[in-house]
């Protein structure tokens, strides 16, 4: 337990350093996680490269959730859209640097989960034009 | 820290009672002991019931009804006196108890059965704001299906129904009320027996969720005047799996079938059937016997401990985490005063979401509850998207309350 509330992950939840909505933004996409209630919302600015600019997220939920948006809006800014393709569960996990419970998983992954479903949902949409 | 104040005496022998739950002396990780705070959700079983269960299938078991061995009949004759037992601790008589599933089966039943048959088009159901997802989703359902318009009884500021509201409601004439006998989440004991009168006057059936309630206080359905109620077997010291509706018979008698199969029917050809007695026309398909069992085991237990005993030992419980849980700076504690509630303590503490609060008490055994509680219209209404809920029950103590107080003291002190 301990472990799972390390100080970075209070400290990023406390004090998010990329918490925020962008505007303008290139691509924004909102989930929630029924069972517990949580929001998610991230945004993201592109140029015209495909890279990642500026990656922002706003919303409400645990201290798990938070700081894995926290951690993985950070990570991602100067990256390629790309590669937010690759990223797994593993990824998310090694960014907070502890092991977690199915249930609590749920809670970390919402990020991944918000962050794929608006950069794919854009490349797609890309796609078509 | 507390001294020994009167608020600290015990109602009930609750040493004796404790030693008869044996997960009780459960640790959560060694030299951890298990402090359930999750009853609300459901509660633990004593050795009475877990023995009746292992007692009834190590010597009695076989399907019941019709068959006519030694173990058929003795299996049918335990499956009946659970139901005489359920029926006596509601007031009702054993041809007006429907075994279901759980609590949330028997309001469907009410919802697929009597619903369909009585109500129509433009017709009003009155519920409340505090409903629990399965005195409201069914309702739901049916609403959609029939065109039906569903109002709410709204709250107070006190976390109690509004009776003037309640009255206006009825005013625009529902042919249903129906509402929770206790809140899952504010711990509010609702006025049934008065909403019932106001209902009946207004030429509503009244329909209680006795899902909270059943387990932590006497309930007299004669003296209610209630239509239907419906309980459930696992929140009151039972196993999960069985529940059940009272219904009058007059009113049970009218309504069609719910579910169809065998023991339901007298008679069967290619095209038809006719449906059994009451209340087999409502029990399809091999029950859960040995549930039934265990549960007339829990029903013989609570009495012999007595609802006036439980219901005042949880009282004390609560005031005493209310009163406890206020002292920590940051608490806000849902619902009305002590004297208005049943034993659930919901609460919400700034900066820390009920997750967290809930994942930190774990690690000291603490089993409390997290999220919306089934409950998320309620949660919108007060502007929260959880809580974290004690729920205590007969074997709950004034020293669990102080390890949770210290756990939530805890997770400040990680948050700080």
């Amino acid at each position: 337990m301990d472990d799972l509330y390390r100080q970075q992950i209070i400290d990023r939840y406390k004090h998010p350093l990329k918490r925020g909505v962008l505007d303008p933004h290139d691509i924004t996409y909102e989930d929630e996680n029924p069972l517990c209630g949580d929001k998610l919302r991230i945004d993201l600015r592109v140029d015209p490269q495909g890279k990642i600019t500026e990656a922002a997220f706003s919303g409400d939920g645990c201290a798990i959730s938070q700081a894995s948006a926290d951690l993985l809006t950070e990570y991602i800014e100067g990256k390629p859209l790309e590669e937010v393709r690759a990223l797994s569960k593993e990824d998310i996990l090694e960014m907070l640097g502890i092991e977690l419970s199915p249930i609590r998983l749920k809670c970390a992954l919402l990020s991944l989960k918000v962050l794929k479903a608006g950069a794919y949902g854009m490349k797609e949409g890309k796609n078509e034009e | 820290m507390k001294a020994e104040t009167p608020s600290r005496q015990y109602v009930i022998d609750i040493q004796r009672i404790r030693a008869d739950f044996p997960i009780l002396k459960r640790q959560i990780k060694p030299g951890i002991p298990l402090v359930y705070l999750d009853s609300a959700a459901s509660s633990q079983k004593p050795d009475a019931v877990i023995d009746a269960m292992s007692d009834y299938y190590r010597n009695h078991h076989a399907n019941i009804h019709r068959a006519v061995h030694t173990l058929a009949e003795e299996a049918t004759g335990m499956y009946e006196a659970a139901r005489a037992k359920i029926a006596a601790c509601i007031g009702a008589q054993p041809t007006e108890i429907i075994f279901t599933k759980n609590a949330t089966e028997a309001i469907n039943l009410v919802a697929q059965s009597w619903g369909r048959s009585n109500l129509k088009a433009g017709d009003r159901i009155l519920l409340s704001e505090m409903e629990h997802h399965s005195n409201l989703v069914p309702w739901q359902i049916l609403a959609k299906e029939r065109d039906l318009q569903l109002d709410f009884i709204p709250l107070t500021d006190q976390g109690e129904l509004d009776l003037d509201e309640c009255d206006n409601f009825l005013a625009r004439s529902p042919k249903l009320v129906a509402v929770t006998q206790m809140s899952n989440v504010l711990g509010t004991i609702v006025p049934i027996r008065d909403i019932v009168r106001r209902a009946h006057s207004a030429g509503a059936r009244v329909m209680v969720d006795a899902a909270q309630s059943a387990p932590h206080m006497a309930i007299d359905v004669r003296d209610l005047d209630a239509d239907f109620l419906a309980c459930s077997s696992h929140k009151m010291c039972g196993p999960t799996g069985i529940g059940a509706l009272y219904g009058k018979t007059e009113i049970l008698h009218d309504m069609p079938p719910f579910l169809g199969g065998g023991d339901m029917i007298r008679k069967v050809d290619w095209r038809s059937f006719e449906p059994n007695d009451l209340p087999y026309t409502f029990e399809a398909g091999t029950p859960a016997i040995a549930e039934a069992v265990g549960w007339g085991a829990a029903v013989d237990y609570l009495t012999a401990i007595g609802f006036d005993g439980i219901h005042r030992h949880e009282t004390a419980i609560a005031a005493y985490a209310m009163e406890s849980l206020r002292e920590i700076p940051g608490i806000t504690v849902l619902g009305p005063e002590p004297s208005k509630r049943g034993g659930v303590v919901a609460f919400t503490l700034e900066g820390i979401h009920p997750h967290d609060i809930a994942q930190i008490l774990d690690s000291y055994g603490i089993a409390v509850r997290a999220g919306h509680h089934c409950a998320m219209p309620l949660h919108t209404k007060l502007g929260l998207s959880a809580t974290t809920r004690a729920s205590f029950y007969i074997y709950s103590t004034f020293e669990e309350v102080d390890a949770l107080a210290a756990g939530l003291q805890k997770a400040r002190a990680i948050f700080a």
